[in-house]
């Protein structure tokens, strides 16, 4: 059923030309931006450590307008009646979408990979190759356990779009995906350490550069299961109260 | 715990709260249904008529587990709606009309796959299923393209063979037949015709009383959130016996000349429809008085196309019935 859904959804959603227009234009923009930030350091592989960071905020982006408005885009559709009325648990609906969200984006991490390549030449060596996509399929996973506990949360927000534009950025410095954590001050260490993003870009930093990529790993997948379980929980919660508030259906 | 009815509903209600004007939000509380009582037997084909905002789909959506009821109870197949949800659920299919609630950019294959894994339909049945359901819609050889390239027709078949998919013990048919045309709309009227005779139950509503009539086998009439009148076709006909139903075609009828018909002597009922610049007028009057003459006296002086006079349908009985209420 997971499999199913996510593939439907995925496919659903690559074949939409918004989605398109921005995952051809938004690689190479973040191609671009990694390797001009990173040229003054010149280092090839700083350069490649800039390209895994730009593609992964792409999967962020993804991962946080898909879930966030994965809810809303149902309803709009008029699918959200008919997928939550399957007898199943809430959770095993809506996952597959918010990892549909995730795995758009992992293109999007692949594209600026290639871009970086086809443009400045970056060199595709990595520290641990096998290690790479092992990490990079456990952040898909994560950021869509992560999107689900957003999704959930979303829906109970009336302003859920104007909350996603404000959580872009912060995500993307807090959880080091461009610069390392180091540079950040020291109060923002606690809430790194307990988004499953964080622990994400990490493994695929130390994939890429060299390091321990399985702790991180561990810890990515560790927390994004909370993320799932307390998102599961959120989206009973959430699912009655649509059914006492009729906000299934576009109202 | 398995029960005689396919449906039933106690003292069902629902209010909707809404927050209405923008500056100083007010909330607003519009009670949709008040009160509902019915019980469908297993394998009966039930429909629910009604004027707009009557509160049809209400009652579905609180049948179909879509909405919680803000009071009284509602079992399906026995099955509480409200506390066994899953149970409820996983015997129930619902269509609705309208081109809205499927998957635009995915093929109707692949529409019927997701729904059918996520309505539990073994894998080793599926395919033999969507086949079967894309035949009995007639979308067989066109379920590789994509739903956005279908025209309203097609997509209301598709939404039929979906609710299908998990051969559902009770049916929810909200307007099923709204934008087919009139040839799908018989074949429509034969696939229900036959799972009603295969043992689904059927909950249906529709504006079309002459589908009401020919499918079900009893009708309730909701206005105002209430059942209004319940029984066969042939007793809710019988409502308006001892009608006699006077039609005309005119252009242009004044207000003060459709007052004046309401109190000619015998009426009983006036209704007007319009159709473009044509408005269609049903005046009913007691069988024994013969009003067409009164009827046409008042309407002196306005362009009159057909006159008709002739035995009431179910849709007099209809109009009788919502006048009333
Ligand atoms: N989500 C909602 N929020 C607020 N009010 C609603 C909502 N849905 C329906 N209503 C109101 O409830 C009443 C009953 O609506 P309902 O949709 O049940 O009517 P219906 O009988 O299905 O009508 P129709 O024949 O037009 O489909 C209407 O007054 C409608 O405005
Ligand atoms: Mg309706």
């Amino acid at each position: 059923m997971l499999m199913v859904g996510t593939l439907m959804h995925a496919k659903h959603l690559s074949r939409s030309p918004f989605e398109i227009a921005i995952s051809l234009v938004v690689p190479v923009v973040q191609a671009v931006l990694a390797v001009y930030l990173f040229r003054s350091g010149g280092e090839q592989d700083r350069l490649l450590q800039a390209a895994v960071g730009a593609g992964l905020m792409g999967v962020w982006s993804s991962v946080l307008f898909g879930s966030g408005g994965a809810i809303q885009n149902q309803r709009w559709q008029g699918t959200l009646e008919m997928i939550m009325m399957a007898p199943r648990r809430p959770v095993v609906v809506i996952l597959p979408l918010t990892i549909a969200t995730g795995i758009t984006g992992t293109y999007s991490l692949l594209a600026t990979l290639i871009w970086g390549r086809v443009l400045f030449g970056i060199r595709l060596d990595f520290a641990h190759p096998y290690a790479f996509p092992v990490a990079a399929a456990v952040c898909i996973v994560a950021l869509g356990m992560f999107g689900l506990l957003l999704a959930s949360t979303f829906v109970l927000m009336r302003n859920a779009n104007a909350l996603a534009n404000v959580l872009e950025y912060p995500v993307w410095l807090v959880s080091g995906m461009l610069v390392p954590l180091t540079v950040l001050p020291t109060w923002t260490g606690p809430i790194a350490a307990a988004l499953p993003t964080t622990w994400g870009a990490r493994a695929l930093h130390e994939a890429t550069t060299g390091g321990p990529v399985w702790p991180s790993v561990a810890m990515c997948l560790a927390i994004s299961g909370l993320c799932l379980a307390l998102g599961a929980a959120a989206l009973t919660v959430v699912e009655r109260r649509a059914r006492v508030t009729a906000t299934l259906a576009l109202a | 715990m398995e029960s005689d009815y396919a449906i039933e509903a106690e003292g069902l209600r629902r209010a909707y709260r809404s927050r209405t004007g923008w500056l100083r939000p007010r909330l607003t509380t519009v009670e949709a249904v008040r009160g509902v009582d019915f019980t469908v037997r297993r394998g009966e084909l039930f429909g629910l008529l009604g004027p707009n905002g009557a509160g049809k789909t209400t009652t579905i959506k609180m049948l179909n587990t879509l909405l919680i009821p803000t009071g009284g109870t509602a079992r399906i197949c026995g099955f509480d709606v409200e506390k066994q949800t899953r149970e409820v659920r996983r015997r129930i299919g619902y269509v609705f009309g309208g081109d809205r609630g499927l998957y635009d950019r995915l093929s109707a294959l692949d529409n019927l796959r997701y729904f059918a894994e996520l309505y539990g339909v073994p894998a080793r049945d599926q395919r033999k299923r969507i086949a079967e359901l894309l035949e009995l819609v007639r979308l067989a050889g066109r379920e590789h393209e994509r739903v956005e390239g279908y025209s309203r027709g097609m997509r209301q078949r598709l939404h039929i063979a979906r609710g299908l998919l998990h051969a559902p013990e009770v049916l929810f048919l909200d307007e099923p037949s709204i934008g087919v045309d009139p040839v799908a709309a018989r074949e429509l009227r034969q696939t229900v015709a036959n799972l009603a005779a295969t043992g689904t139950t059927v909950l249906l509503t529709t504006h079309y009383m002459a589908e009401a009539d020919e499918l079900c086998d009893r009708i309730a009439v909701i206005a105002d959130g209430r059942i209004q009148a319940l029984g066969t076709p042939a007793e809710l006909r019988s409502r308006a016996d001892g009608r006699r139903i006077v039609e005309v075609e005119a252009y242009g009828v004044p207000d003060t000349a459709l007052a004046a018909l309401r109190d000619l002597p015998g009426v009983r009922e006036t209704a007007v429809e319009t159709r473009g610049a044509l408005q269609v007028l049903t005046v009913q009057s007691d069988a024994h008085v013969d009003i067409q003459g009164d009827v046409l006296r008042e309407l002196a002086g306005i362009r009159l196309g057909r006159v008709d006079s002739r035995e009431p349908t179910l849709e007099d009985a209809y109009v009788t019935i919502v006048g009333a209420s």
